[in-house]
Formats: structure tokens, sequence, C-alpha cells
């Protein structure tokens, strides 16, 4: 690791101005994945800004059928909090089976979205759920805030406050953990909202996030396994690597998504 | 007695005595050690499969903050690291054996081929040096694959003119194409044994050390035999004399066989030591492990089995390429002929059997022993081709193996392929095990998960394997460069504790409970009274170190023998100071008696006697009671068993899960039941990782694809279920102790077992073979394929 | 270069670290408590994992930095003198270890485990222990030791 200047700002406020001023500064949230990166000398911030004295990041609400998260809860605190599991037992899920209990301890839901890893669990979850993600200057919709692999609609200097989920009357989450990593080979979001039916797929796609337009028609009078009969999604735009090539992802999101749905009861 | 329990002896499953230094946090590895005025070395590594080194430019590092030096292999002319064994092509040429150097000599010839030291008073300083030296490489082309190497258009090592090492057979294969000419069927597979990557959790580290007034030097290292180490570097590649190098293993966190060979950082921090008179750690960081920890399996083979109409085996022939990576590893060329093709022969009556090893050079890391080495390969190629050979006769799992089993009343029985087994009761290890897993229940089972839409398959391997490499003579005749004995020295203080230092190395074995628990049964002496002392030659006699199950079988048989010479010694003692003849004295419970008599002294009053000699027989034994053997067996061990594994398939997704496991083995007689079950739970998970997990992949320019655990898969617990294991002894016949060995048995049956039952629960559907790894993609894809 | 201070096994500790130090090399290299272990680089063995405030975390990935202030405990804080903790035992007593690498780490986890779920079943455990590789034993025995050592602990 190179080193750097280390800052820990108390406020969200403080944070923003950190970033404003270094020269390539860096967020550190959890840090599950910014530290690994810069182990292997993969990145090299001038300046790494801590947002763990930022109490204005931290907590959980519920109230008028979404849940609230703070950016820098972990997603230990996630996958327990009675809130979560509340209003959406599927992401309270989703969260208890990213990583591992040390992973889950530390990393948070801000680091995870603003680092759009393309084989991260918060991304679908985000999607389908039509989460919105509330930043220090802007509210930004979760169609529009994940733009391509570890690309988001962040400005460099922008900090994530919190995530908002309007409550989902069904809603699982599949994952196929892919063997070595345990990140999500593929991953698929299902969800039946005020806004209708949706489905996220992540870890397949050559950009990251996607959703399946033709599953999502095809449950929108039907959310039942077995409307999903027919309906898969094409190779073409999906990854492609040693552990799966395209046309196996886009087999499982298929079998991932009918199993989705009938686990969303 | 440990946990108020009353038995320590041979057979009880004492707890370890090493367990709570490491639960507490006290255990001492490499990297745990500091010495006085220590400096980091960082490596620098190839980042190019195959280049030549046109110059290097360290004249920025040497000038970075903390730098103490950097040396490249201008530097360091030094010899070349040997290979242990010697092995001659079907022709009577001996191998080609290039040039190994520790720093790169002008070429580079894998990813993380050493090319230069840098030496900071810390780390980061070291990485930061290292980033600023300038190498100038003009890339070649590399070769990867096994079958591109073998074309021999893309050299490894132009000066051989050639990637083949040797063309080794054994056989005749003259007799044996004519048996298969008249069989009634013939079973025909080609059968890849995947390439893995051993990751023992400790990467392996070094710290070298020079003390410039008495021109020692002492190398701290993650070695499985520190005086195999001393030897090979001192004499071969530093020229240091073995009084002035001392290599010290202390406790060191798993090796698997990949801690045997002697590595080039190892000769680096040394050497660089006595250039700078400073001690030098370095550490590798785990994805360095992955590219210079020497690899394991890389088998590409053809195997034709004949059988008659009534299914017996009429012979066996068999064409295998062997990937040695770029170099020739300290025991690579060893692995695919005397530890592979040797055991083809499983525990059947094949009568005729023909093997050709091809063993080539590619631009990766090198290979070598990885737990269980070769007969691993022997016994996947062996129980795939008899489970496929069953399927196309229609003949059962079981009754195929039945049919060509040894006989228990054969023994000893002459293998075609050179070994002599001294003892074994295959249909005892299966019924066991048929029992043990349930097999009756499976079709209940199996129609249970059709239900739920999964796929359920029974898969067996009843397999054999060797341990003990041995006797010396043999193998040396063989083209072994070394002796493979063990030593052991039993020192009886003066107040009757005892101290066993042995040429065995424990890196997660438990020696330090099961040689104790040798010596206390022997001696008749509390198991607290004795301390076994091992992993540093500057205390230890001598040794060969631990690998290939040996520890026990020869290094355990050295310490009896030891120990023999102490009894029979104190005898004397015991006998002159009870005014008897020695013949007279009987000794039992730790008390030596004269016969017929209730005249006695205890162990610890004859210790006494012999370091305090007052009533003493002077004239006829020296003081003191501290012995020295060293123990060279008549012959290998020959562990087997059964094992069967039970699976589901997820047909949808290819996903398989273990949902039973059972492992009958014969290890010989169990010293210590609880440790023997704990090898063979390691041993099977390894093996499951190997069939189900674990690939080793390169991409075409010879970079390391599966290069960390991120895309390496380790089986994890989750991967695994609880295991059935038990254990059928039938002796072994030529050492005192009736002792196997069991450290590899796991990894060396279980692949096939795995396999076998994933083929199996695939059956119906038309799948007929799945590679290792089983992973989902690849079973799924299986299934694909027999669809269409 | 920044001063950090924190609590580690009881003891107040302080040293002056660079930005860059990780926790695990403040732990191992300033405060010579070797007990913790780097098994890896892209923490997932889980050979570092100590406890942080309570909460477990693999000490490779985190600053020395982030824990000013914390409550750090790591294997050598386990042991009450010469007794051991009720999972430390529960691994000896169950031949829970071979080389002992992994082991702190694997102890480390499984005393939160415990503290998390008094009575975990055997699925549990093993999904428990997720981000700890072990080599040697094939878990059979970890499982063995993590549900006694729960146990013990409860009791």
């Amino acid at each position: 690791m190179y080193d750097f200047n280390y800052q820990k700002p108390s406020s969200v406020a403080d944070a923003v101005n950190a970033m404003k001023a270094a020269s390539d500064g860096k967020v550190l949230a959890g840090g599950q994945t910014l530290l690994p990166t810069m182990k292997q000398r993969l990145a090299s911030p001038s300046d790494v800004v801590d947002l763990a004295g930022c109490g204005d990041l931290s907590g959980i609400s519920a109230s008028g059928g979404s849940v609230t998260i703070g950016a820098m809860c972990t997603h230990a605190a996630v996958a327990g909090s009675s809130d979560v599991k509340g209003a959406i037992p599927a992401l309270a899920a989703m969260a208890g089976d990213i990583g591992d209990p040390a992973v889950r301890a530390r990393g948070t839901i801000g680091g995870s979205i603003a680092n759009n890893d393309p084989a991260a669990d918060y991304p679908a979850a985000c999607v389908a759920l039509g989460a919105t993600i509330k930043t220090d200057r802007r509210e930004i919709s979760a169609d529009d805030f994940f733009t391509g692999l570890f690309d988001t609609a962040l400005a460099e200097d922008e900090i994530i406050v919190s995530v908002s989920f309007p409550a989902a009357s069904k809603a699982a989450y599949e994952k196929f953990k892919q063997p070595a990593s345990r990140f999500a080979l593929v991953g698929v979001f299902v969800a039946q909202g005020s806004g209708g039916a949706r489905v996220a797929v992540t870890g397949a796609g050559e950009n990251g996030v996607f959703r399946v337009s033709a599953m999502e028609s095809a449950l929108s009078g039907n959310f039942s396994a077995g409307a999903l009969d027919g309906a898969s999604v094409s190779a073409d735009g999906l990854n492609s690597d040693i552990h799966a090539q395209a046309d196996y992802r886009a087999h499982l999101v298929g079998v991932l998504a009918k199993r989705a749905v009938a686990a969303a009861g | 007695m440990p946990d108020g329990a009353t038995n320590t002896g041979i057979g009880a499953s004492v707890k370890r005595v090493e367990d709570k230094r490491f639960l507490t946090g006290k255990g001492n590895y490499v990297d745990d050690i500091n010495r006085p005025g220590q400096t980091y070395a960082y490596i620098l590594r190839s980042p190019h499969a195959h280049a030549k080194i046109n110059s290097i430019d360290t004249s920025a590092a040497k000038s970075a903050s903390g730098v103490v030096a950097v040396f490249t292999g201008e530097d360091m002319q030094v010899g070349s690291i040997p290979c242990g064994w010697q092995v001659d092509s079907a022709d009577g040429t001996p191998m080609r054996e290039p040039g190994h150097p520790a720093l790169a000599q002008g070429k580079v010839r894998y990813v993380g081929d050493q090319v230069a030291i840098v030496i900071a008073d810390t780390l980061d300083q070291a990485k930061d040096a290292a980033e600023k030296i300038n190498v100038d490489y003009t890339p070649l082309k590399a070769v990867v694959d096994l079958r591109d190497a073998l074309a021999d258009t893309t050299l490894v090592h132009d000066e051989i003119e050639t990637n083949i090492s040797y063309d080794w057979a054994i056989g005749d294969k003259a007799e044996v194409d004519a048996v298969f000419d008249g069989a009634a069927h013939v079973t025909k597979m080609d059968i890849v044994n995947n390439r893995l990557i051993p990751n023992a959790m400790e990467p392996r580290a070094a710290i070298g050390d020079f003390d410039r007034a008495s021109g020692e030097y002492t190398l701290y290292t993650t070695t499985q035999n520190p005086h195999v180490i001393r030897l090979l570097m001192g004499a071969f590649v530093l020229s240091i004399p073995e009084h002035k190098l001392r290599v010290v293993a202390p406790d060191v966190g798993g090796g698997f066989g990949s801690k045997i060979f002697h590595y080039a950082e190892e000769a680096i921090t040394t050497w660089a030591a006595g250039q700078i008179a400073r001690p030098i750690k370095w550490t590798a960081e785990r994805s360095e492990s992955f590219i210079t920890d020497a690899h394991g399996r890389d088998h590409l083979s053809h195997a034709e089995l004949a059988l008659d109409a009534n299914g017996k085996f009429l012979g066996l022939r068999v064409e295998t390429a062997a990937n040695m990576g770029a170099y020739l590893s300290t025991f690579a060329s060893a692995v695919p002929t005397y530890l592979h093709a040797t055991l083809l022969a499983g525990v059947y009556t094949t009568p005729v059997i023909y093997c050709n090893i091809k063993a080539v050079f590619t631009n990766t890391v090198p290979v070598d022993a990885y737990r269980g080495a070769g007969r691993p390969e022997a016994s996947y190629l062996l129980e795939r081709l008899v489970d496929r050979a069953a399927r196309e006769t229609g003949l059962d799992q079981v009754d195929i193996r039945r049919r060509n089993f040894i006989p228990s009343d054969a023994f000893p029985y002459q293998t075609p392929v050179a070994l002599a087994y001294d003892s074994g009761d295959y249909e005892a290890t299966l019924s066991s095990a048929l029992k043990l897993a349930e097999v009756d229940g499976f079709a209940a089972r199996k129609a249970e998960a059709a239900g739920r839409g999964k796929k359920r398959g029974l898969g067996y391997s009843t397999y054999i394997e060797a341990c003990g490499v041995a006797p010396s003579a043999v193998a040396g005749a063989l083209g072994a460069r070394a002796g493979l004995y063990e030593s052991a020295e039993v020192r009886v203080h003066p107040t009757g504790s005892v101290t066993v230092f042995t040429g065995s190395h424990s890196h997660g074995q438990g020696h330090e409970t099961t040689f104790a628990q040798l010596v206390s049964d022997q001696l008749g002496i509390p198991i607290e009274n004795v301390d076994i002392s091992h992993g540093d030659t500057g205390k230890v006699q001598f040794g060969m170190g631990t690998y290939g199950s040996r520890s026990l079988a020869v290094g355990g048989e050295a310490i009896v023998k030891a120990t023999d010479k102490i009894i029979s010694k104190a005898k004397k003692i015991a006998a002159h100071v009870l005014e008897a003849s020695a013949e007279d004295i009987e000794f039992a419970g730790g008390n030596f008696t004269v016969a017929g008599t209730d005249r006695s002294m205890a162990f610890g009053e004859v210790a006494l006697t012999a370091y305090v000699p007052h009533n003493f027989p002077h004239e006829e034994l020296e003081p003191g009671l501290d012995e020295t053997a060293f123990y060279d067996p008549a012959n290998f061990t020959f562990p087997g068993g059964c094992h069967i594994c039970e699976v589901e398939v997820d047909p949808d997704t290819g996903t398989v899960e273990v949902v039973s496991f059972t492992a009958v083995d014969d290890v010989g007689r169990v010293i210590n039941p609880m440790i023997v079950e704990g090898q063979v739970h390691g041993g099977v998970a390894q093996g499951i990782g190997q069939a189900l997990l674990e690939g080793c992949s390169y991409d075409e320019d010879g970079q390391l694809l599966t290069g960390s655990f991120m895309d390496y898969a380790m089986p994890r617990a989750h991967n695994l279920p609880s295991f059935k294991v038990a254990t059928e002894e039938t002796l072994c016949a030529h050492n005192s102790l009736g002792v196997k060995g069991c450290g590899e048995v796991g990894a060396i049956g279980s692949p096939p077992a795995v396999i076998n039952a994933v083929v199996d629960a695939l059956a119906d559907m038309g799948v007929t073979d799945v590679a290792m790894p089983a992973t989902p993609q690849t079973v799924w894809r299986a299934i694909q394929t027999a669809k269409s | 270069m920044p001063t950090v201070s924190m609590t580690v096994n009881g003891k107040a500790v302080s040293g002056e670290v660079e930005s860059r130090t990780l926790l695990v090399q403040f732990i191992r290299e300033h405060l010579e408590l070797t007990g913790t272990h780097v098994g890896c680089d892209t923490s997932q063995c889980g050979a570092c994992v100590v406890h942080v405030n309570g909460e477990v975390a693999k000490s490779c990935t985190m600053l020395a930095v982030q824990a000013e202030g914390a409550n750090v405990t790591t294997i050598e804080g386990l042991a009450n003198g010469d007794d051991l903790h009720p999972m430390q035992e529960a691994f000896r007593n169950n031949h829970g270890l071979q080389c002992g690498f992994c082991t702190p780490g694997m102890v480390m986890t499984a005393v939160d485990l415990a503290n998390k779920n008094k009575n975990p079943s055997e699925q549990q455990i093993r999904e428990g222990l997720e981000g700890n590789i072990c080599r040697c034993t094939g878990y059979h025995n970890i499982v063995k030791s993590v549900a006694e050592g729960a146990r013990n602990m409860g009791g």
C-alpha cells in the first residue's frame, strides 16, 4: 500500500470539503473493498477520508412505507434490523448473506453502492426495489445511479448519506455464488412493488446491474414462477470468465429468477 | 496424565501436546521471528511467462529511502538449484536437467520467476524501491499448454532442444499390446488430472542470517525437511559446508508437500545475508505464493483397460504427459514415474501393465509433489477407468472390484509394476465402507431426491498407495540422489525425563504427541516426561524430513530403534546394579526386574546411575544414556482402503453437493486414532476440493488466472459434510510398529469416488464423464452435451 | 506520522504508525502479538480475525488508525491466565486444529459466532465459518469444536 494522508472528519459537510481539497481523495467507509485494492497497489489516493466519524450517516428508520438506511450502516446492521426485516425481509436476508461475518461487521451499504462492483448484491436490491440514493447534495433514483462497471452517477467529491427503499409486497433475492470469491456469479432480485414487478440482475452483466424487461412484463400480470416459463435472457452482453461463460450465466438468470419469484411467495 | 486420561500409550486418542501454544497465539512460525538488526526483502518477479532480460537498471532503487542493497542474477553467481531424483528415459539417456538459477540469468521462464531482491529497513520501503527497478525485457512466445509443449515448436530451454525432460516407461509394451488384442472388452479414456495449488495456510517465509564472527549462516525457513534444505542449498547452490550452515524450521503452518522443496528464496536470503551481514526476512504474500509455490498434479493421460468376458482385468496401458513447469523442482521427476506409474496395479490382480511417461517443460510454475504426489493421479486414473468399465460391461461397481481384488491371502504380492505389497485386506475395507455408507438405503434416498428434482449418485474408489519410499539402496538404483532413511536420538536425562530428537518434521501432524506416545509406551514413563525436538539442524543429528506419509513408518520406527538401544543399555546397567546377568533382566512398566525375583530398578534410577556412575559397569559400558538410530526400511508401506461418496446434483444449475462421504482406510496400526481421523478428514477435504472446486488456470500467455483466493476456490466449511471415517487394520509386515501411514490416504482415495458419484448421478441423462473440478458450469455443460 | 491509541487485550497501548499501517501490522509488529496471522492478501482466509469493539474484524482489512480508541481483543487475550477460554478448550478437546496457523482467526470467529448464537446448528456453524479457511482439518473437527465451545460458553 502506498502511504496517504488520513483524514477523519466529523460531519458529511467536512468530509465533502476534505474530498474537494484533496488532489486524489478516496472516501473510506467500511474499507472492505478499498483497502484490499490499495494493498495491491491498484489505487494510490493522496487522501483517504474516513467517514466513521460522521455521526449523521448511521441509523435505520422505517416510515411511510419505506425504510431508510444510513450510508455507514453495516451489512450486519441491516441484516439484523427489525425495521428492515419488517418492511423488506428479502433485503435483510440479502445483507445477511454478503461476504462473511467479518465483512458484514465492517462493510457498509454506502460503500457497496458507491463502489458498484458488478458482482455486488446491493445494486440488484436497489434497482429491483426502486431505491432512492440520497447524497450530500441530491437524490438519485437507483435506475440512474448505477452507470457502469465500478461507475456511478456520483461526482468525485459526492458522498452518499442514505438509501431509501420503498417496501415491496413481494420480494426475494437468489444468489448463485462464484465458487472462489463467493461474490455473486449471478444474483437475481425480484420485487413486486407499487410500480409493478421488477427483476434486477447482478454478477452477469458486462456493465453491471441490469433489469430484465421481458421478465418484468411476464410477471406484471401474474407474479408467479410459471409466468417466467419461456422467458430467457440473451447471453449477449453478459460476462464470460473462467468461472462461467455468458451462456451459462444467461441460463442461471432464468433459473434464479424463477426461484426468486417462487421464494417471494 | 492429560485431562485425567488413564491411557496415553499406543492406541489412545491422547490430546495434542502442541495445541495449547497454537490456541493461545504462542506458536512460533517463521514470520513471528525477528532477528536483531533485521532487514526486509521484497523479491521482484517476472511479469512475463517467457522473456529475455536485456538489462536491469537498479540504480534508482539502490538510492531509494531505506534501501540497504539490491541484487540481481548478475550479482548472485552461485550453483543451480538441484533436482533430487534422476530419471532415465526408456532409451537409457538421463533426464534433461536445464539450469535452475535462484535469480534469473538472462531469461525468465514463468510469471513469478525471481529477477531481483530489494533489501530495505522496512518492507514498504523495499516494495517502494522495487518499483524503481527498470528491467528491459524482450517478451518471447510462451508455451503453456502441455499438448503445445509436446510439439516442441516453442522451447522453454533452448539449450536442451526439446521440452521433454524424459520419456520413461515401465512394463513390456509388446506383451501388453498382445493382451489387448485378445481381450473381450477394452475400456478407453482420456483423463486429465487437474493442476492444483497447495495453499498451506501459512505462506512461505525465510530469514537469512549471517554471523560475521563465526562465519556461520542460519536460515529460518518454512520447510518440511530442514536437513534436506541444508544439504541441497549448502552443497549444491551456495557452497556452504554443513558445519557453517544451520537451518531452522520452527512451527510450520501446513505443507502438503509444497514445503519439501528447496526454493530460490531460501538461497537468495541466505546468500544476501552474507553479503550485507545483516538478517533478511522475506515472507510471501498469498498472491506471491500462488505464482511461486510448486503446483501439484497436472497430468494428461490416455488409459486403456482390457477385460475378459467375466470382467477380469487382463491388462492396462497408459500414456501420460506430466507437466514439470519451467524447471525441475526437488522431487518433480519422481512423481509421475516412481510414485504414479508404479501404483497402477492398484488393489487389483491386473497381470500386465505398461505405462509411458513424458515429463514436459512449460512456461509455468514448477510442478512437484502435493499431498499424495503421483498416487492420487494413479488412483484417479484407475478408479475412473474401472467405473467406466463396469458401466460399459454392465457389471455392478462393487462386483467388478471384488472380481479383481488381490485376495487377502495373496500377500506378499508382487505387482507387474515393480512394487511388492506386504499386506492388505481390500475386501475388509470395502465391506466395512458399504455398511458405514449405508449403501443398502441408497435406492430409497435416490428416489426421495428425485422427488425434489435432484439427481443422487453413489461413487466408489478402492485404492492403494505407497508410503515411506524405501529402501535407500533401491531408491538409489532408481535415481534418487538421497537416502530415504530417518534418524532419531533418544536422550535420557539424568533424572529420567527424555528428549527425542527426530529428523521428521511436524507441520500439523502432531508428532510431538504421537512420538511422545511411542516413547512413553516403550519406556513406561509418563508422557509428560517426553519432549519431542525437531526442525533444527543445530539440534537434531540428521533427518530426511516429512513427506510421503513417512513420519511414523520411517521416523517413528527410528525412534523405536533408538529406544530399543536405550533399553538394551539400561538392562546392562540394571543388571550390574542388581548383580544379575543382563539376559535375566526383564523390562516392563518402566521397571527393570531380575526375572523371577522382586529385585527391581525403576527407569529413573537406571538413568541416574548412567549419569552418576558410581556403581557402574565401566569396563563394559560408557556412562550416559543417549542413543541414536538410523532406520532404513525394507520396503514401502501400502495403506489402502475404500471411499464411498454420495452426491446430489441440481440438474438446473449443475451444483454438486457432497451429502455423505465415507472413508474406511487401512493405515496399519493406529497409534493415536484422534490424529489419524484428523489426517483423513483433511486429506478427504483436499480430495473433494480437487474433484469439485480447485483448478489452476493459465491464459495462453502464461498469466495465472487463478492467482488468488478470489479465483482459486478453496474448500470452505459449508462445501463439505461431516465425514464418516473408520479404519481396518492389517499390519505392515516389515516394521515393528506395523504402521503404514495416514497423511495422504484421504487425498488419494477421494477424488475418483466423488467424480464416480457425479457420473452415477447423471448416468441416466447420458453423461459418461465429468472433468475435475466438477464446478457447476462444468457439470451443467456435461448435461447439455449429453442432451444434444 | 499519526499516533494511535487503543486498548488491546485490556491494556492501553499507543504507537506511531504510518497512515497505511494495517491493524494487523500494528498488532504483530508494534505490539509483538504474533498470534494474529496473515494468510492471504485478499481478505478471505480469516487468519487475522480479531475483535474490535466486540465485533469480528479482519485486521488485514483495517487500518491501524481506524482502530483509534477501540477495544481490541486478539487470540492472546482470550485465555484467563493458564485457563483456556471454553472455545479454546473445545478446539483442543475435539482436535479442531492441526498446523495451528488458521486457528487464532478461527477461534476468534467461533467465539463471536457463539456470542450471537448460543446453540448453533451444524449448518449455522458451517455458514458462520464462511470467512475462515482451514487447509488441514477438513472442518469436521472444527465444526464439532465450535458446537462444544458454544455449549460451554453458554453454560
